[in-house]
This record gives structure tokens, sequence and C-alpha cells, in this order.
């Protein structure tokens, strides 16, 4: 079981929603699709489940053609960021719904809510409207809706970006469990990156309506292959400075400079951007190769076990983010150590430069 | 920790207390007033408990009154509320079209009550009226100054023409407020058309449609204007609704006593009715 997209592309009026994608969905992990808000997610997410037509190109399913097929014979199921049930049905007749479309046996529609109940913490629940239960719960009653029919296809559109911190944690546990043991494609839209790492599986990351990687998740994180991607998954965002390589000497853009190891031994001569995440830029000195490097404080955020420091670093806003506490004050001058072992190349087309 | 006393707090609420004194409790209190006492002018008056009460109850004056006023408020509601639905539905709900079916539809609230009245009063002449007119050359032996199914056609008429835009608009607003997910759910399930209707947007609705009922009950309960202009309560007194007779009897006869006493009654059936509504049609919501 596969879903492929061939060259596929969405075009409104003169807006192009989604440029021209190829991209190969398989059962067994989570496909994620990480991106901002209007990068596209969404509308590909529709065009996948058939809500929305392509403008271009077209869909395979295990090697099937669907582009065509209309959405109520495709099998698909899918979860909204709002939740979505139907208002004047209990718990029970919401998630039986599409098993009562599909005209299945009374019996058995009972055995197979009770079960989807169970696994969802619904049991309890069943007799209850939607509007009488708490936000979490009516999100699991809508992934449950989804789960209960055994969709090919099972597309969750940001579902837990509207919940709280506290349900949130427990679903984003509970969600790579319940597709463990399924066979069907899921895909999977979030807007932040640890979400991503949290269920493994692949990412695609996009922007601006273009998928710029795709692949294990782990790896894409690691070895991101150009500027916009390791941009998009990078939360807090990376930090970014232009480079001047001469010799053996590297020359931020600040004036900051070091000699050049790693992979930075290898590139020529010339301008590159620099990117480092968060965690490599710390208050205290750290990492293998830690460069001195010194900016204006302009927030520091103090959480219990964090410090996220965001500083000016010549023109470029610089975050720091590393455990413990360190108090820093705000509009000071403060030192930081730039780990610039773990700092990424990318060249004048965004590229990134590897060893 | 005990609770902190503060007084102060009641010099806040004083000036509230005093505008709703002048403008609801003290008018409200002269009426009640007058509706157990008796007087023989001089501005001297006797007290005559509930008198006026029974008197309004009993008579067959004020049945027949409130009898049409029901079939009344009734006919309108079950003629406004599912025609508001249905043309709500087939209104655009993007686009450029959607200011211009708005304001079209925002037209007939924006008319004062007796310029309709006026209006409809001389549309449906049938000598020199539009309506009239054209009714009596295909055939319709049609006078509404005459007949009195012909006066309750054109006031109905009138009222669905002023007051469905009221209903159009609110269950407008219930339906646009229905996210796009609700929509592409349904069709994921392979709902059909009806089935989005009563089981996506009519619970959707409900809440708006609610008001929406109340609205035009407590409205076309209370309706004086219009009907006024349009037939002055007749002929006869068969278009005499609750509020016309109530001002024939305070204004025209100033019988005080009985015209406050049936104002009292009137109002209490208003309440009474309303809730009565709004509890029936709340009664699934959750709490």
């Amino acid at each position: 079981m596969s879903l492929e997209l061939i060259n596929v592309s969405k075009r409104v009026g003169v807006d192009q929603h989604i440029y021209p994608t190829d991209l190969k969905l398989d059962p067994g992990c989570i496909n994620i699709l990480l991106g901002t808000t209007l990068s596209g997610k969404t509308t590909l997410m529709q065009m996948m489940a058939g809500l929305d037509p392509l403008t271009t190109g077209s869909l395979r399913f295990n090697g099937q053609d669907v582009t065509k097929t209309a959405v109520q014979k495709r099998n698909v199921s899918m979860v909204y960021q709002q939740f979505i049930n139907y208002p004047s049905f209990s718990v029970f007749e919401n998630i039986a719904s599409p098993l009562r479309v599909a005209r299945v046996a009374e019996n058995e529609i009972k055995r197979r809510v009770g079960e989807m109940a169970e696994l969802m913490k619904l049991s309890a629940m069943l007799d209850r409207r939607p509007s009488e239960l708490s936000g979490g719960q009516q999100q699991r009653t809508a992934m449950a809706r989804a789960l209960v029919k055994d969709a090919d296809l099972v597309l969750l559109d940001e579902p837990l970006a509207n919940l709280d911190f506290k349900l949130r944690e427990e679903l984003r546990d509970e969600l790579p469990r319940l597709f463990a043991d399924r066979n069907c494609v899921v895909v999977y839209a979030t807007t932040e990156p640890v979400e991503a790492l949290l269920f493994g599986g692949k990412t695609a990351t996009l922007n601006e309506g273009r998928v710029t990687q795709f692949g294990d998740t782990g790896s894409i994180y690691r070895a991101p292959t150009d500027l916009i991607s390791a941009k998009v998954f990078s939360e807090p965002p990376m930090n970014e400075a232009a480079v001047t390589k001469a010799g053996e000497t590297m020359t931020l853009d600040d004036g900051t400079s070091w000699t050049a190891s790693g992979t930075a031994a290898s590139l020529g001569d010339g301008q590159y951007t620099l990117g480092l995440r968060p965690h490599h830029v710390v208050p205290a000195q750290t990492g293998r190769q830690p460069v001195k490097v010194k900016g204006v404080v302009q927030v520091a955020e103090l959480s219990g076990s964090e410090s996220m420091i965001h500083f000016m670093l010549a023109t470029h806003s610089w975050v720091s983010q590393s455990h413990g506490i360190h108090p820093v004050e705000v509009g000071e001058m403060e030192e930081f150590y730039a780990d610039v072992a773990e700092a990424f190349y990318f060249d004048a087309s965004g590229q990134r430069i590897t060893g | 920790m005990g609770k902190i006393e503060n007084q102060k707090a009641w010099f806040f609420v004083l000036p509230v207390l005093f505008l709703v004194a002048f403008n609801a409790l003290i008018p409200l209190m002269t009426v009640v007033n007058y509706s157990v006492q008796e007087t023989f002018g001089d501005n001297t008056f006797f007290w005559a408990g509930l008198m006026w009460f029974e008197e309004v109850l009993l008579s067959e004056r004020f049945h027949a009154s409130l009898m049409r006023q029901m079939i009344f408020t009734f006919s309108i509601l079950a003629i406004e509320i599912p025609l508001g639905v249905a043309i709500a539905l087939t209104m655009p709900r993007k686009g450029p079209w959607v200011p211009v079916c708005l304001v079209l539809m925002a037209l007939p609230l924006l008319i004062p009550w007796n310029v309709v009245g006026a209006m409809w009063n001389i549309f449906a002449l049938p000598d020199i009226g539009l309506l009239g007119r054209t009714l009596n050359a295909i055939g319709f032996d049609y006078n509404f100054t005459r007949q009195p199914g012909d006066a309750w056609f054109t006031m109905i008429l009138m009222d669905v023409w002023h007051w469905t835009s009221l209903v159009v608009l609110l269950a407008y607003a219930g339906l646009v407020s229905i996210p796009d997910a609700y929509y592409q759910a349904a069709k994921i399930d392979g709902a059909k058309p009806f089935a989005i209707f009563r089981y996506i947007q009519l619970p959707k609705m409900k809440r708006v449609l609610t008001i929406a009922v109340l609205l035009r009950f407590m409205d076309s309960f209370m309706i004086y204007t219009e009907p006024f202009v349009l037939t002055g309560g007749g002929p006869g007194n068969s278009t005499t609704l609750l509020s016309i007779d109530l001002v024939k009897i305070a204004l025209g006869q100033f019988d005080l006593g009985p015209a406050a006493a049936m104002s009292l009654i009137y109002f209490l059936i208003i309440l009474a009715m309303s809730w009565v509504f709004y509890t029936v049609m709340m009664r699934n919501e959750a709490k």
C-alpha cells in the first residue's frame, strides 16, 4: 500500500499554492508535513484526499490512478485542527457514522465502536454529545471516527494545534501507538518541529508551496540539504550570519573569527551563510569548538529548566538555548559560546555544502 | 480567609437602578396602579381589586383578539422561519455577490414600519395599487378593505416581506460560521445533501434560529403600526390584533382600568410564551 504524488501542483488564479511535487508515502510510519502556516500543508492534504482537484499531475494509490476518483470512493479519513463532529449525534453515533454510511451490520458497529472507544478512552462518555465534552475528548472522538473505518489513507491536519498543552502531550504519546499496527498511509501536518521529531517516521519540509526535502525525520534534521529546509525544521529559528573564508580563517560579518576545521576546512575561499541551531549557542563554555560571540541581549526567557536568550549579533537576531538558568541583563552586551563544529554552511543559492 | 465585605460596590449599581426605575419600573407600576383601581374622572380613584383582570379574561372581545393574534403570529412564524432558512441556504457564501445579497436582504429591514404599512396599503388597493389591480385583472375578486380573507392575506404577505430578511440574515450568519472542514468531513463520509442539512447545518444554526424565533415571536405578537396603517383593524374587527384592540380600549374608549389589566395580561403572555419557546428549543443544549 502506498500513495504516490506525481508532478502534483495547485494553482488558483495567479497564485501558485503548490509547486509541482513528487512524493511517495508508505504505510508503517507517520509521514509528517512540516511547515509554517500557509506553507501549503492543508492544500496538499486536501489534494491527497481528493477534496481539492489537482491543477497538474496525478495521484496513485497502490499503483492505481485515483486522480479522478471521488473522495467518497477512496476510503480516506481526515482529522482537522477544529474538532469536527456531528453536533446533534452522541459520541457513539459520531464514531459509528462512517460505518452506518458503509451499511455495516448493527452488532458489528457496536463491537467496533466499543473497541475504538476503549482505545480512545471514550467508553464512559458514549452517550454524551460533542458539546458536553472537553476539547481533548472532542478531538479523540473525531480521531476515533477517522480510525474506525479502517481507511487506507488517514490525514491528520494539525490535530493537536487547538488543544491545551497537557492534552497535546497526552495525545502525542498515544498517536504513534494508534497507527503502529495499522496498514494505512498516515499523513500528519504540523507547524512544530518538536512534533516531527517525537513521531519520527518520515518528514517532508514545506515552504511556500514547495516540498524542499523529504526523508527520514532524523536525517532531515541532522542533514538539511538547503537553508530553507533547515529553517523550517528548527524551533526556535536557526541562527544565521554571513561568514567569509580566507585561507584557514573564518570571519563572521561582526568581525568574530576562528580557524576553520571539519566541514569548514574543506570549503573554498569565499562568502557563505552560516547556520547554527540555538542549542549550539550557549552562555557557558561547552562544546567541541567554542567560538566566543558577543551581542546585546534583547529578551531573556528563563523557564524552569531552560534559558532562551535573544541577542543581536551585529545586525542578526540570534537565539541562545541552554539548559539551566543563566541570568543575563537585558540591554547589556553579553558573551556566548558558539559551537561552530555543529554549524551548517550554505552557498549563495542556499544549498548546504557538505564536506 | 474571610470574605472581604465592601459595601461601596452598591454605589456603582445606583445609576443603573435609577435608570431602570425611570424607564421601566415606574411606568410599569403606574400600569399596575391603574389595573387595580376604578375612576369616575376628577382624578379620584377607588380600589377595584382584580375586577378588571376578571373582566378582561372573561370578555369575548379579548378572546377574539387573542385568537387573531395567535393565528397571525403562528402563521408568520410557520412561513418566515422555513422560508428564511431556505433563502439563506441558497445565498452565496463567498465571492462578489455576498455584499449584494446582504444589502438586498437588509433593505426591507431599513424601512420604517409606518412606511411599510402605507406602502402596502397603496400597493394592495384594488383600484389603483399594482398588486390589487393585477390580482383583479387576472380574475381574483380581491379587495382587502372589504373582505376579511383578503385583509389577512395582505397583512401576512406584508409581514413576510418585511421580516423574512431578519431570519435570512440570522440563518446566514449561522451558516457562514460553520467551518469548511465540516462539509469536507461530510463529503469524506459520503453524506447526501439532505443529511448535511439535517445533521450539520441545522444543528449548527440552532442557536441563531432560536434567537430568530424568539425575536419574530415577540415582535409579531406586539405588532401594531404596520397592520394599523394597512387595515386599521378592519374590515370590521377581522384584523384587530391584541395591540390594536388595546389602543382602542386605552385611548379610544379611555377605559384605563381594563386597558391596564389587559396590558399586564398581554405582557405575561409574551413572557410566558417566550420562556416556553426558549426552553423547548434549548432543552438539549449543554448547560
